[in-house]
């Protein structure tokens, strides 16, 4: 029973590895038509199962594989040829044969299923029915070897027609046996020729003789038993730091120990390495019959098929790749006649690229099709209120891009079958994140849309960066670390600003948000080990930006992820942990949850919502406001329509008419003076601002134009409840609220751009008439 | 039919608790361990057991019982479970003993509290009681915990 169950195995492990190659020598045929090497391998590949699946008595399955057979052994003598009808009943063969393997598997038995209907195909297309009348190209009688003697300058090209002349008046003889038989050639040559023939064919079949099977399971264990040798390596490399200097023969022991070390690592690490073509090599059949369902023309492009990944990420990436062809063939590549009305070829293609860059694995999957139509993602994001029609003003094309990754998002038209509801891009980003990957996009409208993906070459051991908060050491993932920022003496005061429970640092006169660890993993303040020094660890988390705020900032090493166990992956800030080169362990932290728990993540996703309802009916919501003054107003801008704050030496400030103006950024940014903007009568230009050598300014981004609001002070960044008192007070302010106890004015920034663009645009237009 | 179960056995507090011997990885010694921020006041930390990483939980804690006094560190008893190995930080370790299935009884029901939940049964032995722990609740309580 025991020996029989293994008969049973061994057989479904090497049909499934057959039907693979069977799909992608099938579709092949379905391309060329006439590629004899192809029909002989498909017919090998179904002989042998229904062989095999006689023998151990599944029925049902010898049976159906009989019919397509037969049906191959006529294609293979040329007694029929191949056509579309018949490639696609050979791919529903090899579907209804997977689906009886998957039955045997799990049930034991090849299944209910008769598949009448399929048996019935092949029967009916193997009718002895003139095939050749068939339009399309029927195979050649021409073998290789004919043209090998003619290459050899042993027959003249006369000879090789002939002999295929007399085949086809019904001589079963092969070409080199006739030729041989009518004395053109020596018996001799033939077998030279034939030979010459088989090592070409041998070059061409992969050499499997080289290679072994390996449980994967062994391979897991055995990369684990490497991770320790690592972690003992990294123990002994310490301890030869501290006596290796007194004892040169073990120094140098512990240094080929670690050279041999970090390389059976790498070689542990390449057994479990695939090609990432085994997972492409479903795209084509994958792809034809998408395109078929759609009634589209798709050609299909791989390069790189052998760029190696971890097999844990070659399962990872799996589904997020199909949804993305599926995505680009449903939605992005037109109809042939439509792209004809375009100029294109009828035929889309698509192109799937994969290469090694940095120690990452980059994969581009790019379409010719429509492209993404960057109005119609904000119309869409708009009306699904995922973003408010002023968010969408200010975004950049790239942002407004990457805004198909929210969750909820669909720019088809029409839902259809095939890219599904509900589940969309949104999983396929958190699919890839999730093995410490990013993806991003690249559309042009008419020309195409291009993915690219990025994602780790293993996840077993990676680069960290060690930290220390409260005594204890922490590792944050290379991969999402950005830079490290030092803030020193009265920098470590100033640098960070607007304490009202959301601190920011000025990183480049851009605000980013600081976390600082202690709190979040509430542990005791130990009164920051040095006041005078603030290290920040700049991460990245879902496409923002944050400064973890740590005690110090270690060092980098390659550490081995172990997983935790149920009870502590329920904290959710740890992506695992590891055990350091002194044998203790640290815990590694998912940076993209410390981002979560600190509200820097969802915190904009959220905020956009608040601000839509504020704007629809309620009249005091949470937002997150940037105070300043403005001569003797105090005034708020929701922050999340700050682009920058920045601050400019007075002489830097130039005049354009009637316009100050800045140079910025390669722009000429006009400046809005708040305080002389909003002056009462009577008090007109006062105000302190011509006192200081510098201006204060809030940049805003305006219809892709910068446009500079000058303040008098920044006060602070608050997160309030904002209650409405009066509405629309005066031109240019949105709202009066009290923030703080005091009354504070909230801008109205798209009407003072508005007036401000308005009258420089007015302005030139009245010089020009001048 | 009697059939003999081993127990491998430790002392916390003044109750004395036996886990079935095949349940038991190994017993050592106090370990310095990583904390666990955020991590239910259970979880006492992390250990390195020989790049295994293994959860240490206080016995103390889970039970509901007063804080080990004074300066003896707990001993470690490490237990497999489906969820990796689980270390039970507790006050003494005892010898194994072999119990005779005809000792068994139900828990008695002045045993309350968190004890009751954790105690499988109970075996009476000369002099004292053994409360067999359910380890698999005992661990899995704390993911509840954690989760909650």
């Amino acid at each position: 029973m025991g020996e029989m169950d293994e008969v049973v195995k061994e057989f479904l492990v090497e049909s499934h590895e057959n039907l693979d190659q069977l799909d992608r020598d099938l579709l092949k045929l379905e391309q060329t038509h006439d590629d004899a090497d192809a029909i002989k391998s498909v017919f090998r590949t179904i002989h042998t199962i229904k062989g095999t699946s006689g023998f151990l008595g599944f029925s049902k399955l010898e049976s159906l594989t009989h019919g397509a057979e037969n049906l191959l052994s006529r294609l293979r003598d040329q007694t029929i040829a191949m056509n579309q009808d018949i490639a696609t009943a050979l791919l529903r063969t090899t579907d209804a044969v997977r689906r009886m393997l998957a039955s045997i598997e799990s049930t034991g038995g090849d299944g209910v299923e008769t598949d009448d209907a399929l048996r019935g195909t092949l029967a009916q297309l193997n009718a002895p029915t003139p095939a050749t009348d068939d339009d399309g190209p029927t195979m050649s009688p021409t073998t290789p070897v004919g043209e090998i003697l003619i290459l050899q300058g042993k027959v003249k090209p006369e000879d090789v027609e002939l002999a295929r002349e007399l085949q086809e008046a019904g001589d079963t003889r092969r070409v080199g046996e006739i030729l041989v038989e009518s004395e053109v050639i020596k018996p001799s040559e033939l077998r030279e020729a034939l030979e010459q023939q088989a090592s070409i064919r041998q070059k061409e079949t992969p050499v499997s003789e080289t290679n072994v099977r390996v449980d994967v399971a062994l391979l897991d264990r055995l990369m684990n038993l490497v991770g320790e040798l690592v972690l003992a390596r990294n123990q002994i490399l310490q301890f030869n730091n501290s006596i290796g200097r007194q004892d040169s023969q073990f120094a140098s022991t512990s240094q080929r120990l670690n050279l041999i070390t970090t390389e059976l690592q790498e070689g542990v690490m390449k057994t479990r390495m695939q090609p990432i073509g085994m997972v492409w090599n479903k795209f084509p059949r994958i792809v034809r019959d998408l395109a078929n369902s759609v009634g589209k023309r798709v050609g299909l492009h791989m390069e790189g098929k052998a760029t190696d990944l971890d097999r844990t990420i070659i399962e990872a990436i799996k589904d997020p790749m199909t949804h993305i062809v599926r995505n680009s063939i449903d939605h992005g590549i037109e109809s042939p006649a439509e792209r004809e009305r375009r100029g294109k070829p009828a035929q889309g293609t698509l192109s799937m690229r994969a290469f090694h860059e940095g120690g990452q694995v980059i994969i581009e999957i790019a379409d010719d099709g429509g492209g993404i139509d960057p109005e119609r993602v904000k119309a869409k994001a708009v009306s699904k209120r995922l973003i408010t029609a002023e968010q969408a003003a200010r975004m950049t094309e790239r942002e407004v891009l990457n805004l198909i990754f929210l969750p909820g998002f669909s720019t088809a038209e029409t839902v259809t079958n095939i890219s599904g509801r509900g589940v969309g891009m949104d999983v396929v980003r958190s699919n890839i994140e999730k093995i410490g990957g990013t993806v991003d996009i690249t559309s042009r409208v008419g020309e195409g849309t291009i993915l690219k993906i990025k994602i780790p070459l293993t996840l077993a051991i990676i680069p960290a960066l060690i930290v220390r908060s409260a005594g204890e050491r922490y590792a944050i993932p290379q991969v999402n670390l950005l830079e490290l920022v030092r803030l020193e003496g009265e920098e470590a005061v100033k640098g960070i600003e607007s304490i009202h429970g959301s601190e920011v640092h000025r990183l480049r006169g851009n605000l980013l948000p600081i976390v600082r660890l202690n709190e979040q993993l509430a542990l005791e303040a130990p009164g920051a080990p040095r006041p005078d020094v603030v290290n920040i660890v700049v991460l990245s988390a879902d496409d923002r930006q944050f400064g973890l705020v740590v005690d110090h900032v270690m060092d980098t090493e390659e550490i081995v992820v172990k997983p935790l166990t149920k009870a502590l992956k329920g904290i959710g800030v740890y992506a695992g942990a590891t055990i350091m080169g002194d044998g203790q362990v640290a815990l590694i932290l998912d940076t993209f949850r410390v981002a979560q728990r600190a509200n820097v993540v969802s915190e904009s996703r959220e905020r956009s919502r608040t601000l839509a309802e504020a704007r629809s009916s309620a009249n005091h919501a949470r937002e997150t406001l940037l105070l300043f003054m403005a001569g003797p107003s105090r005034m708020a801008l929701p922050l999340d329509q700050v682009h920058r704050l920045e601050e400019f030496p007075r002489r830097s400030l130039e005049q354009a008419g009637d316009d100050v103006v800045v140079q910025y950024r390669g722009e000429i940014m006009p400046l809005i003076r708040l305080a002389r903007l909003f002056a009462h009568r009577g008090e007109a230009a006062a105000g302190g601002d011509t006192t200081s050598d510098t201006v204060q300014v809030v940049v805003h981004r305006h219809d892709d134009r910068f446009v500079g609001l000058v303040v008098d002070r920044i006060v602070d960044i608050v997160d309030e409840e904002v209650t409405t008192r009066a509405a629309n007070a005066r031109r240019g302010v949105r709202a009066t609220a009290v923030i703080h106890a005091k009354v504070t004015e909230i801008l109205d920034v798209q009407a003072v751009a508005r007036d401000a663009f308005g009258a420089t645009s007015a302005l030139t237009s009245m010089g020009g008439a001048a | 039919m009697t059939a003999n179960r081993q127990y491998c056995t430790f002392f916390v507090d003044d109750l004395f608790f036996g886990v079935e011997v095949h349940e038991v990885q190994e017993v050592f010694r106090f370990e310095p361990m990583t904390r666990v921020p955020l991590a239910p006041p259970v979880v006492r930390g992390l250990i390195n057991l020989r790049g295994q990483i293994v959860t240490a939980l206080d016995m103390r804690a889970r039970l509901g019982l007063m804080p080990r006094g004074g300066d003896t560190p707990p001993m470690n008893v490490v237990v497999r479970t489906d969820d990796g190995c689980v270390s039970f930080l507790v006050d003494e370790i005892g010898d194994v003993l072999e119990v005779d299935d005809a000792q068994f009884e139900r828990p008695p029901e002045t045993l309350t509290g968190v004890a009751r939940e954790l105690v499988r049964s109970v075996y009476k032995l000369r002099g004292r009681l053994l409360l067999v722990l359910d380890v698999t609740r005992t661990v899995a309580r704390c993911a509840t915990a954690a989760s909650g």
